[in-house]
């Protein structure tokens, strides 16, 4: 940055490492299944998260071919189509998008774009991933357990969860509870390492201010997520007395199926402000990364430093803070004292400032730039209007009185679909496409990454966009059938069935990625070290794709942020961070 | 530059079907107008912002995609800038904002005249009460629940002899009276919800939550649960019937009361003072 003064760390030496302390394999076994590399770590969170990912797609599938023709598909009958609500929901929000994020692209970036070898607690991480894939494969085991997985909604909103009434009430509800009780603790395992890691293994000259965005947004996000799943831990633990021991933390005096409830005492409302002190910031968790992995594809495929650096930190910190006092907005119609409604709108709406201002600065990176509309950039232009769009929808149901008529309808499905399904997603899509050369060393097929790009993106939109409209009129979510309503005329049955067949389409388009990954992964093209030109540490590892402790024998020495590109003077148009300073001639440089 | 062709339609695409759509919120039949307004308020100024925002980012894709020879300029930051977009930001919340809350304030403050009736739902069916002749709806407790007594009100409670049950029926309004509307659910939750009324609100057990609205015009509204109350929530339905005062007396004096259905105490006729409901 122009303040950050720049003699003092011209005569920086190279860290010296003669001794380090990694954990070595000595086997195929510790090498790539039970390792403690942060690369194979991430490689299988993220194979993980894609594989039940995967699951929570072909969910969807049927949820829409009931959706857009119903009484065609008999096999789904209501307590199914709740089931498969639920479990794409919860799936898709936490053990694809949370572990994708953090569990992914933070352990395979964090130690390389700070400059470190690994994460600093390599067998807690290792630990982290295996008690991640034990809740996953609980969560699966509630497909096949008697009456199935639990049909409550993926906000499992007491009593309905643990009651009669609700598919799942045996036995899915205690499974999902289970899976997300070890979710959070193996999360936990994880997130220490990366908070720790960006705050004590930065290498020499990685000021935080030097840090990459992508880094910040992962960081911030841990941070979050490290105080907010405590919220659904506990929640969950008391919901699961509930069900099991009989409990009323939750329970009201209460009639079940006709007959006065055991239960009595407890108050529903307060798992619903559990839930969602977790949630919202959940929310945060998600788009954090997201943004800042946007704002580096942005800037390195526009050939341009990230406009208002400075600002988007201080974004994504102020973003991240706020997102702890607006959880309420996601309760204005469930019956709390309603003279709440008046602080959480005023907190959400101004929760709206810090995340115009990161909008703003990405569309500005790309004013007077050299925009590379490689596929990776692509995805972040995409990014940039499904989020748009999606955010802007918030500030309807972010506004008190805007959300009663909206709350519980499409309209809601629609906007967190696109704010943190489809935008999240589409840089989770593009990330791919950009760090796959580093992670395989091949890049990916271009072509096909341009079909999948423009069916995905198209799609997506084609989707969510007009679903808003049914929302507006009033058509209300999780609703097995709208049967015979006055106000739903034939259209909105025939918009529902243009949805489905899209969903479809953008759903078998994934097929298309997933053979790109896996042909490129031997054919695709040689990739090099930093095939797109990047000036942030992960490129510039003396191996692609980098070895076990990332830096061979010394580590590397930052100079420079993280964005010096185009710098006016310099023979080229990037200047890795790792560069020293040649002589004057660069000084007018951003350092 | 397609690119750019296909964000700008997309843009120009998303105005054209927002004011083609088919799809509107229904006629509005409640004072709820006000919400409407600020919808609108909502929908022109975040218009602005997406159509501004990706018209801009098109335009830069169309100007500064990569061609031989071109070099992106150095422009770390610009603070005047920041800090006038954040100011413009902040203008634009405030105007949604303001709005915003003096209408919930309005939507919080019941009437002092507004009648107060009651809404009981319950897997998966709803159920309605209304005060007698004394003004005042009895009290309940969901212990009292029976076949004979589906509303759990209290038996010795005087003021509950004449309340009007209809259990899993219809619910009939006069036009234009206020009416604060309680909620109770017995079992899990539920929600109110009447897509012409605006005003929804969640029904908890252990709670009475309420929202009020006064009907501007009649006709037939179906009632739905916004709420996910389990398997058969989509099923789970009435009508509300907004009438000339007149028809809904004539209604009204069909109904039966809690001591009528209960059959114990001395029946009594339901009279309602005029106004009353």
């Amino acid at each position: 940055m122009v303040d950050i003064p720049y003699e003092g760390i011209i005569e920086v030496p190279p860290a010296e490492v003669p001794d380090v302390e990694l954990y070595h394999p000595r086997s195929w076994w510790t090498r790539y299944v039970f390792s403690q590399d942060a690369k194979v770590i991430a490689v299988q969170y993220a194979l993980t998260a894609s594989a039940i990912g995967l699951v929570a797609l072909v969910l969807s599938w049927m949820m829409r071919l009931q959706l857009g023709f119903p009484g065609t598909f008999s096999f789904i009958d209501p307590n199914q189509y709740l089931q498969l609500i639920t479990m794409h929901g919860m799936i898709m929000v936490i053990f694809l998008l949370t572990a994708l994020f953090l569990g992914g692209f933070g352990n395979y970036l964090i130690p390389l774009m700070v400059g470190a070898r690994d994460m600093v607690f390599p067998y807690v991480n290792m630990l982290s991933y295996w008690v991640y894939l034990l809740a996953v494969l609980v969560l699966a085991a509630s497909f096949f357990v008697p009456g199935g997985p639990t049909g409550a909604g993926w906000t499992l909103y007491p009593p309905q969860a643990i009651l009669s009434g609700t598919p799942g009430q045996d036995w899915g509800i205690i499974v999902m509870l289970a899976s997300l009780i070890l979710f959070i603790i193996g999360f936990t395992m994880g997130g220490l390492n990366y908070v720790v890691t960006t705050l004590q293994a930065r290498t020499r000259g990685m000021t935080l201010m030097r840090l990459p965005l992508t880094v910040w947004g992962i960081f911030t996000a841990t941070v979050l997520a490290l105080l907010a799943f405590p919220a659904l831990f506990v929640g969950s633990v008391m919901l699961l007395f509930d069900r099991l021991l009989g409990t009323s933390f939750f329970m009201p005096t209460l009639v079940e199926m006709g007959q006065l409830s055991k239960y009595g005492g407890g108050s529903p409302l307060l798992f619903q402000h559990l839930f969602w002190f977790f949630g919202h910031p959940e929310v945060y968790i998600v788009a954090l990364p997201a943004f800042g992995i946007v704002s580096d594809l942005i800037s390195t495929h526009a050939r341009k430093n990230i406009f208002g650096y400075r600002m988007m930190v201080w974004a994504i910190v102020a973003i991240g803070a706020l997102s702890f006092v607006v959880w309420a907005h996601h309760m204005y119609v469930s019956g709390m004292y309603p003279y709440f409604g008046y602080f959480f709108a005023t907190t959400t709406l101004i929760i709206a400032i810090p995340t115009a201002i990161k909008v703003y600065n990405w569309v500005l990176t790309l004013w007077r730039g050299n925009i590379h509309l490689t596929t990776p950039m692509l995805f972040a232009l995409a990014f940039i209007i499904t989020f748009v769009n999606g955010g802007l929808t918030g500030l309807f149901l972010g506004n008190v009185v805007v959300d009663v008529p909206l709350s519980d309808t499409m309209f809601v499905v629609a906007h967190f679909h696109m704010v943190m399904g489809v935008a999240p997603i589409l840089v989770v899509l593009g990330a791919i496409y950009h760090w796959y050369p580093k992670v395989t060393g091949r890049m990916l097929n271009d072509p096909l990454g341009k079909f999948h790009f423009w069916i995905t993106f198209l799609g997506a939109y084609l989707i969510f966009f007009p679903m808003h409209y049914l929302g507006l009129l009033g058509v209300p979510r999780r609703y097995h059938e709208l049967g015979e309503a006055a106000f739903i005329p034939p259209s909105a049955h025939t918009l529902n069935a243009f949805i489905t067949v899209v969903a479809l389409t953008v759903g078998f388009a994934q097929m298309v990625f997933l053979f790109n990954l896996a042909w490129s992964l031997f054919k695709g093209k040689a990739a090099g070290g930093n095939p797109w030109r990047a000036t942030t540490l992960e490129w510039q590892t003396p191996e692609t794709p980098p070895g076990h402790g990332n830096w061979g024998k010394e580590l590397p020495v930052v100079y420079r942020w993280a964005y010096d590109y185009s710098v006016p003077g310099a023979k080229e148009d990037f200047i890795p961070q790792n560069q020293p300073p040649a002589a004057r001639s660069v000084h007018g440089a951003m350092l | 530059m397609a690119v750019a062709l296909i964000l700008l339609l997309v843009a120009i695409g998303s105005v054209v079907f927002h004011l083609l759509s088919p799809w509107w919120w229904t006629p509005i039949a409640t004072n709820w107008s006000y919400i409407d307004h600020t919808i609108n308020i909502t929908f022109w100024i975040t218009g602005f912002v997406f159509t501004a925002v990706i018209v801009f980012m098109a335009y830069c894709v169309f100007r500064f995609h990569h061609k031989e020879g071109r070099q992106a300029a150095y422009n770390p930051e610009n603070k005047k800038l920041e800090w006038w977009l954040t100011i413009g930001t902040g203008i634009g919340v405030a105007a949604m904002l303001a709005p915003g809350l003096v209408v919930w304030h309005q939507f919080v403050t019941v009437p002092p005249d507004a009648t107060e009736i009651e809404v009981m739902g319950q897997q998966w069916q709803w159920s309605f009460r209304l005060p007698g002749k004394d003004g005042q709806l009895g009290t309940t407790d969901v212990r009292n629940i029976s076949s004979e007594n589906p509303m759990g009100l209290n038996r010795d409670d005087p003021h509950g002899q004449d309340d009007v049950i209809i259990e899993n029926g219809d619910l009939h309004l006069p036009i234009g009276k206020p009416v604060k509307v309680l909620l109770r659910s017995v079992d899990v939750l539920h929600d109110f919800y009447v897509p012409e009324f605006r005003a929804k609100m969640d029904m908890v057990p252990g709670m009475v939550t309420y929202f009020w609205i006064k009907p501007i015009r009649t006709g037939t509204f179906d009632v739905l649960c916004a709420e996910l109350c389990g398997a058969a929530h989509y099923q789970m339905r009435a009508k509300v019937i907004v009438e000339e005062e007149s028809e809904y007396h004539a209604w009204l004096e069909q109904q039966k009361t809690f001591a009528q259905l209960s059959g114990g105490s001395a029946v009594t006729k339901a009279a309602y003072k005029s106004g009353g409901g």
